[in-house]
């Protein structure tokens, strides 16, 4: 317990790697899942910009990272990072191999929601005389917001995840400093602390996300 | 004057299965809508209806034949031009497809968006239109909290936003109930009326199309196999499929179990008299009959007023001595055609 007072400036110093993480890692992952989640709606067969080849790649591409699991994949992009000129640990590093990672899960989420978009309202804005670019850059986007946020909501979540795995290759954050001053050193309180603020982190983003989503779907 | 023409227009659609012959949805269809005229499409599902409607506002192209509307070939269109033209068409759906993310006010508003109007010229337009389908006070709620009849009505506002000439209607009363049906039916009878909006109508109901148009054209299997005015092709359908359409809403002659069924509640001899726009006139049937020493009954059949031209049959028993039975039905069918005598059974 009062070793957990002394670590107080680490555990903040971790919360704060921790925030940086999940924040630079979801701006860069999830542009860039929005960006290859797009592209895989628009060209799948019978959607807006149908591209059979197209799509079969990015569908390659995308089964292809998405199951490997994290641990190994932060360790296979490490030279990638370095030779970046990223250094391999560190939290630019965590942001790095968590945008790499998130990327084509969130690919697959933004896939999903722009889906629940019924075809009845694409058939009905190019009735109405809609271009299919606006359909799928303005009305499809704002159709799916609520799923979206919450799919989104999701991601975060498991970004603070991830950035507790990453803090295991010294990447920072909670993560690290659970293991380091928590686990090796068997102070459970150390732990804990740092499970706590993740929590306290989870609970809030949850708690915005649906909040949000409620505004969008419920008005 | 024709507003809209279908010339041999064939659309086939790549096979579902690999190796499988290609899904011909349309065959051949030749179809001219005059300006200003409700004409409705009916079919079961598969009939290829919903493909003409969609190649009237280039959501389908033809795989050949052509497209004309007011006299332009639209198949030849860039996509540029398409989009100009669907603006110009409006069309409702049977789950009304709103925008959900938008409240009533910016659903109409949406053609008007597409087509670059004015932010003033919007919002006096939806104001306006808002008030034609009698939804005024509901600008500024959401579709979901809409009744269906009322999501309908906002379909048709938004269809009618950039005051198109020409309507088309997918099966738009298909998911409401008879009397929001009826509100909605007679909403488009008076887009029609005021506003003379052409308006093209597919349907698998006989009865919207009774209440609606005034032409109608049969498909089966992607061809028209009947057309022409609702009152011909209702008092006298020639397919058996119109037939089976026409006898949803009207009592047909009646034959088979129904025909057995009466004959076992009635001992008479069964006669049924077609009565069909002046062609027979009832008060001289009966008057005919009533002359003679017969007994008689009206176990079957009816009156339609189709646009204010009646056309029916009556189903009568008829009793009394073999011989007087048969000189009343000779004096009888001169004032009326019998469609079908039975003997006693």
């Amino acid at each position: 317990m009062d070793r957990l007072v002394d670590l107080l400036p680490e555990l903040l110093d971790a919360t704060y790697e921790t925030l940086y993480i999940v924040t630079f890692s979801l701006i860069l992952g999830g542009l860039l899942g929005l960006l290859l989640g797009t592209l895989l709606y628009a060209t799948r067969p019978g959607s807006l910009f149908p591209n059979r080849p197209v799509f079969a790649v990015l569908n390659v591409i995308v089964n292809f990272f998405r199951p490997i699991p994290f641990v190994i994949l932060l360790a296979a992009v490490q030279p990638l990072a370095r030779g970046i000129g990223i250094p391999g640990i560190g939290a630019n590093f965590g942001v790095f191999a968590i945008t790499i990672a998130s990327l084509f899960a969130i690919s697959r989420i933004v896939e999903q929601n722009l889906l629940t978009v019924r075809p009845g309202i694409i058939e009905a804005a190019r009735a109405a005389g809609a271009s299919r670019a606006r359909i799928l850059f303005r009305l499809i986007p704002r159709e799916a917001l609520g799923p979206l946020v919450l799919g989104y909501t999701f991601i975060v979540v498991a970004l603070v995840d991830m950035t507790a795995i990453a803090g295991a290759v010294a990447a920072g954050g909670l993560g690290e400093f659970a293991i380091v001053y928590g686990f090796k050193q068997f102070n459970p309180w150390v732990t804990w602390a740092a499970v706590l603020v993740i929590i306290v982190i989870v609970q809030l983003v949850q708690f915005l996300g649906n909040g949000l989503a409620r505004r969008i779907l419920r008005r | 004057m024709t507003l809209i023409r279908l010339s041999g227009v064939t659309k086939s659609f790549p096979a579902t299965t690999k190796g499988g012959d290609p899904v011909v949805a349309v065959d051949d269809v030749s179809l001219d809508v005059a300006a200003g005229s409700i004409t409705g499409i009916i079919g079961y599902s598969g009939a290829g209806k919903s493909t003409v409607l969609r190649l009237v506002n280039a959501l389908e192209s033809p795989t050949s034949g052509a497209v004309e509307i007011d006299g332009r070939d639209i198949t030849r269109l860039r996509e540029r031009e398409l989009r100009a033209l669907r603006g110009d068409i409006g069309m409702i759906f049977q789950q009304f497809n709103l925008f959900d993310s938008r409240t009533v006010a910016g659903n109409i508003a949406y053609p008007l968006e597409i087509a670059g109007r004015p932010k003033a010229d919007i919002s006096a337009r939806v104001t306006e239109l808002l008030r034609f389908v009698g939804l005024a006070d509901k600008a500024r709620s959401y579709p979901e909290q809409l009744s269906g009849g009322q999501k309908q009505r906002v379909g048709i506002a938004r269809a009618l936003a950039t005051d198109p000439r020409i309507l088309l209607a997918d099966e738009a009363t298909s998911a409401l109930d008879p009397d929001t049906t009826r509100e909605v039916l007679a909403l488009l009878r008076r887009v029609n009326a005021e506003l003379g909006v052409t308006i093209l109508v597919i349907t698998h109901e006989m009865d919207v199309i009774r209440s609606l148009a005034d032409r109608v054209v049969v498909m089966e299997a992607g061809r028209v196999i009947e057309d022409g005015s609702v009152f011909d092709v209702l008092s006298a359908p020639q397919h058996p499929a119109t037939r089976r359409f026409v006898a949803s809403i009207i009592d047909e002659v009646p034959a088979g179990e129904k025909l057995q069924a009466l004959r076992a509640r009635h001992p008479g001899r069964i006669v049924t008299f077609r009565l069909r726009d002046g062609d027979g006139s009832q008060a001289e049937v009966f008057a005919a009959l009533a002359s003679h020493d017969v007994r008689f009954e009206l176990i079957h059949g009816g009156i339609n007023d189709i646009g204010g031209r009646v056309f029916g049959h009556l189903t009568l028993s008829l009793t009394g001595e073999a011989g007087v039975v048969e000189r009343a039905i000779v004096a009888a069918r001169t004032h009326a055609p019998l469609i079908e005598e039975e003997t006693r059974g």
